[in-house]
């Protein structure tokens, strides 16, 4: 039996009879034998039993019962489970891009939720039904600020997630871009540094809230600046933050892009995530991806189709706004019944709940001989700590004793070797912070009795 | 499809309107009723210099989307902005109320590059 | 049906957040914090259950209709991947961690994953190396073209133009653009594939390459295709391949081997990834030796002591092209259709689609035009200009199938045929399908020389009838909030 292919043998005599060749083989008559593969060895079919049981024996090669502090924009939150039970329904996953909106109505009116979802998490007017992930979203905001303003230079600040700022640097190193990195200082986005590069040629300036170190901001006086002169701002958000922290649209901000991730998705070793990205109504024809409008069918009755869609590369072809073809649809309608099952004081309650228990893991921590918290910026459920040696060092001794303990800064930032960066979400209770901060403890003590001796 | 006679058109089916050495410009009532509803236009700024032939503004309807290419070369002195507002006046009046832009022409001769209205419903017979 | 937000009730709760355990000590200064509630609604988790239960009931799916959606490939997807993709080991992997120092070994079995698929899709296309990491189709062409660039400049060729056919898909030409390059489009021929005395008139030093869906999207097998390449490589030009037609020749013929230089793999056409109401995709793409250097980081490599690792240490590497390292959980699902199709399998996979497309074909050509009336491979493009005379075109076919609970095939693409009806049907489908397929539309021709005012008004089955499309776009209402 081959899996999933259900013609039988008389099937495929009939078929064959009626098309008017003798064998399959004959199909494929326009495929030269020059052209014939010069090999084709792959593995024996396995049954469904054995395939599970191999992929659960790989799972287990992975390290997935460490108590995690690890975060760096990717955060072990809670996912309720209605959202999977919701999403695996087939007339969801199984379907397409909705082409034809009399048979997609489910698809695109879970979209246009989501949307609105993003509008209102974000304070601005209109979204997009999503994008790959946070750091190419932030890569299409920048692109979409260069078409608006056609001018092509753009800031960014150092706060700006490390892995979104090698993104961006690949896409446009071989292009006509210039692309500026300020310096943070004390973790902060620095006035004095992005206000020294903004010009007339730049097309935007890209910032973070909160920023790579965990530091929150308000960034509107950098927005107020940034309009003088003609500059776009985009701010790339964590959505849970905005549970509690200042929109981006009331800060005047342009652009918003962020990862989705936190909003009800596994981590999934890197993806699929879900980026997103809302604007401005006056730059909504500028903006990448599918975008569901709401209208009215021939009776007058309330429907959702794709609009704008003369944007799109299937219609612009070389002139599209974007190369994308889909979004994350899925991933998007996992995002949005995660926020309708936790709703409007729920959101509130699980921000809040991170903000205290990455409070409590700060005093914890700042209580060990040789941990200095940095406390030069407010912070949300993530933050730096310096620690008396290399993080890395610490991380692996830490992983021993079962903690993912944060995440090294050395790593994309030169001379921050002994820093970390720790986040703490809802689903860490107080016992894994106190067994954490023992644990830490306990290593620091144990390096510092090998440096004695 | 209406061809109005005192115009004169593109191949890509534009109109320009001449008086003197300013011009209106506008699509034309085939282009119109090829693209279907028009549901955005793009306009160009006032002072822009156009080139002939050059891209002007791009239009767009559900599923299609175009550019619009200057008949003649010059500086824009107005733009029909009621056109964004109500775009659909292009498929109502393509001739009249949905003119895009007003020009303010640099070479007359360039005419000569252009079709007038029995020639180009020659062009739009041949082109079937 | 009633938004969800339409729905709320003040103080209902769907979810339950994990206790405060600790002090409630955290503060910061009211100036950073935002002044209203974010307004989701508040329902109970059955008010959400309900809600979205009921949405997913307005669509249609492969799951519920046949779905022979040309050029999307709307096969089954396999439960058992779904499963697969769930495994607590996988779902809740954290992506930094192979970052932190000696980290890979926490993540050993993920790592696996990736270098064995990277293998199998080497002997499957013939090329070199892949990357996992583009997050779909469209991304993968970036970022194979971005190689490409690479390329040209590692070798200090002065180039400015892709060429494509104009039967390709729109991705093509619009990310040879964002990759800095112009585009020279290409006509089909009267056999439907790219004209190739015109091809070769277009060819010069300046082309950087030519991307190329093979079998195109007319479902056609371009005998030339070794020509081509000699012509393209005698420029220096980079041969690309579309891998959305690569299901049409798993096992019959390997583009690394026919002189495709890179490629990419659409793994929801190949590996039936689930398609997800619009993605999340993933588009691994592949290299020959000529572009390897230009792979981007992180590359997944096996140590000489059989474990797994990451390797950044690549000097021309294009760089990061995404966060990570692929869409992880869809590339599972592919791992496993692999394992457990197994060779025989995918064979199997292009020898059903094809023998099914021409089934269809061999069925319907006497009804409905043929625009290249010969073999074709997974699909099969009809024009409904026939119909289209009797004042029945192929949106009216499309919306009379809807009523006959059938997904329409794609209509009006490929741009280059007029009424374009594209079919394709899948491996998966059964002959019994097809035909009542066949049945539909041979009904529908009746009726078109009938009945043709019937088609008037269509779809009547579906929960709205036809939504006006130019108030969608004239009067922008894209958010509840402020509409």
């Amino acid at each position: 039996m081959i899996p999933y292919i259900s013609n039988t043998d008389a099937d495929i005599q009939h078929m064959l009879n009626t098309i008017g060749v003798k064998s399959i083989d004959d199909l494929f008559a326009d495929i030269k034998p020059q052209h014939y593969p010069q090999s084709f060895n792959l593995p024996d079919g396995r049954s469904e039993y054995d395939v599970l049981e191999h992929i659960k024996h790989l799972a287990r090669k992975n390290s997935v019962d460490l108590v995690s502090f690890l975060g760096g924009g990717y955060y072990d939150h809670y996912v309720p489970s209605a959202v999977d039970a919701m999403i695996s329904r087939g007339e969801f996953y199984t379907a397409y891009t909705p082409y034809q909106p009399e048979v997609a109505q489910g698809t695109l009116q879970a979209l246009y939720e989501f949307q609105s979802s993003i509008c209102a998490l974000t304070g601005m007017e209109v979204s997009n039904a999503s994008l790959y992930d946070g750091g190419t979203a932030l890569y299409e905001a920048a692109m979409m600020s260069i078409r608006i303003t056609r001018r092509n230079k753009i800031v960014m600040d150092g706060g700006v997630s490390p892995i979104y700022r090698k993104i961006i640097d690949t896409y446009t190193k071989n292009l006509n871009y210039k692309f500026v990195e300020t310096q943070v200082v004390h973790g902060q986005s620095s006035r004095d540094e992005i206000f020294k590069h903004l010009d007339k040629d730049t097309s935007a300036i890209i910032l973070q809230n909160p920023n790579f170190f965990g530091a929150i901001d308000d960034h509107s006086d950098i927005v107020a600046r940034a309009h003088e002169l003609g500059i776009l701002v985009i701010q790339s958000v964590y959505p849970v933050a905005l549970g509690i922290l200042k929109t981006p649209g009331s800060m005047d901000v342009d652009i918003v892009t962020g990862e989705g991730q936190c909003l009800g998705l596994p981590l999934n070793f890197g993806g699929p995530y879900l980026g997103f990205m809302a604007t401005k109504k006056k730059y909504i024809r500028k903006m990448p991806g599918r975008i569901v409008g709401q209208t009215v069918d021939q009776k007058g009755q309330r429907c959702f189709v794709n609009t704008l869609q003369a944007r799109e590369q299937h219609i612009r072809r070389d002139k599209a706004t974007s190369n994308i073809c889909t979004n994350v649809s899925l991933c998007a309608l996992q995002a949005q019944i995660y926020m309708a099952l936790v709703g409007r004081q729920g959101f509130k309650e699980l921000a809040m709940t991170n903000l205290h228990k990455a409070e409590y893991a700060r005093q914890s921590l700042d209580k060990i001989d040789g941990v200095k918290v940095m406390r030069s910026s407010p912070t949300f459920n993530e933050f730096t700590v310096e620690l008396p040696v290399d993080a890395s060092t610490i991380m692996d001794r830490m992983i021993e004793r079962g903690f993912a303990a944060g995440f090294p800064l050395g790593r994309y930032y030169g001379g921050m070797d002994n820093y970390m960066i720790v986040a703490v979400t809802e689903k860490r209770t107080r016992q894994d912070i106190d067994n954490y901060c023992a644990a830490l403890k306990d290593v620091l003590t144990g390096l510092t009795a090998e440096v004695t001796t | 499809m209406e061809i109005e006679e005192h115009l004169l058109y593109t191949k890509e089916h534009e109109w320009v309107n001449i008086d003197g050495d300013e011009a209106y410009v506008g699509i034309s009532d085939y282009a119109q009723n090829s693209l279907g509803d028009i549901t955005f236009i793009e306009l160009p700024s006032v002072d822009d210099e156009v080139e002939q032939f050059e891209e002007l503004a791009s239009i767009e309807s559900v599923k299609a989307a175009s550019d619009i290419f200057s008949p003649m070369s010059g500086r824009i002195l107005e733009v029909n902005e009621e056109l964004e507002e109500n775009p659909g006046l292009i498929n109502k009046s393509p001739y009249e109320k949905g003119w895009v832009a007003r020009i303010s022409l640099s070479d007359l001769e360039e005419k000569n590059n252009l079709m007038t209205s029995e020639e180009y419903e020659k062009f739009l017979e041949s082109a079937g | 049906m009633s938004l969800v937000f339409e729905k709320s009730v003040d103080q209902r709760r769907g979810y339950k957040n994990p206790a405060l355990d600790v002090p409630a000590a955290g503060k910061i200064d009211a100036k950073y914090l935002r002044s209203e509630d974010c307004p989701f609604p508040e329902m109970s988790e059955l008010d959400v259950v309900r809600h979205y239960t009921q949405l997913s009931k307005l669509n249609f799916s492969i799951d519920t209709h046949f779905y022979p959606l040309g050029s999307c490939t709307m096969k089954y997807n396999p439960k058992f991947c779904e499963a697969s993709a769930r495994v607590p080991g996988f779902a809740n992997l954290h992506p930094l961690l192979p970052q932190l120092k000696d980290g890979e070994r926490l993540t050993q079995g993920a790592l696996e994953v990736l270098y064995d698929l990277e293998q199998w899709m080497c002997e499957m296309t013939g090329m070199a190396s892949f990357t996992m990491q583009p997050l779909a189709g469209a991304h993968g062409e970036l970022t194979g073209v971005m190689m490409m660039a690479a390329y040209h400049k590692a070798k200090g060729n002065k180039k400015r133009y892709i060429i494509v056919p104009d039967s390709a898909h729109g991705t093509n030409p619009a990310t040879a653009r964002i990759a800095g390059y112009d585009t020279i489009s290409i006509p089909s021929d009267e056999n439907g594939v790219m004209d190739f005395e015109v091809l070769k008139s277009k060819i010069n030093d300046e082309v950087a390459g030519l991307m190329l869906t093979c079998p195109n999207t007319h479902g056609l097998f371009n005998s030339d295709i070794d020509k081509i390449a000699q012509m393209i490589h005698d420029v220096d030009g980079i041969m690309y391949y579309d891998g959305a037609n690569l299901n049409a020749i798993l096992g019959r013929c390997r583009p690394g081997d026919i002189g495709f230089d890179v490629m990419h793999i659409n793994t929801h056409k190949t590996f039936t990834t689930p398609h997800g109401g619009g993605g999340p995709g993933a588009g691994p793409v592949g290299v020959n030796k000529k572009l390897e250097p230009f792979l981007p980081v992180s590359r997944v490599v096996k140590k000489s002591d059989g474990t797994f690792a990451l390797d950044y240490d690549y000097e021309d590497s294009i760089g990061y092209i995404a966060s990570f390292y692929g869409n992880f959980a869809l590339l599972l699902r592919a791992y496993a259709y692999i394992l457990l199709l197994g060779e025989e399998g995918l064979r199997a996979v292009s020898d059903h689609a094809v023998l099914n497309a021409n089934y269809i074909k061999a069925c319907l050509k006497d009804k409905f035009h043929l625009p290249f009336d010969r073999l074709c491979m997974h699909e099969v493009v009809f024009s409904a200009k026939k119909q289209a005379e009797r004042g029945v075109h192929a949106v009216d076919i499309a919306k009379y199938l809807i009523d006959q609970g059938i997904h329409p095939p794609t209509v009006y693409f490929p741009l280059t045929v007029k009424e374009s009806v594209m079919v394709e049907p899948t491996e998966t489908e059964s002959r019994t399908t097809l035909d009542e397929f066949i049945e539909c539309m041979l009904q529908a021709d009746l009726e078109s020389q009938e009945n043709p005012g019937m088609f008037h008004g269509l779809p009547k089955t579906t929960p709205i009838s036809r939504p006006d499309e130019v108030k969608a776009a004239r009067e922008l209402n894209t958010n509840y909030f402020t509409q």
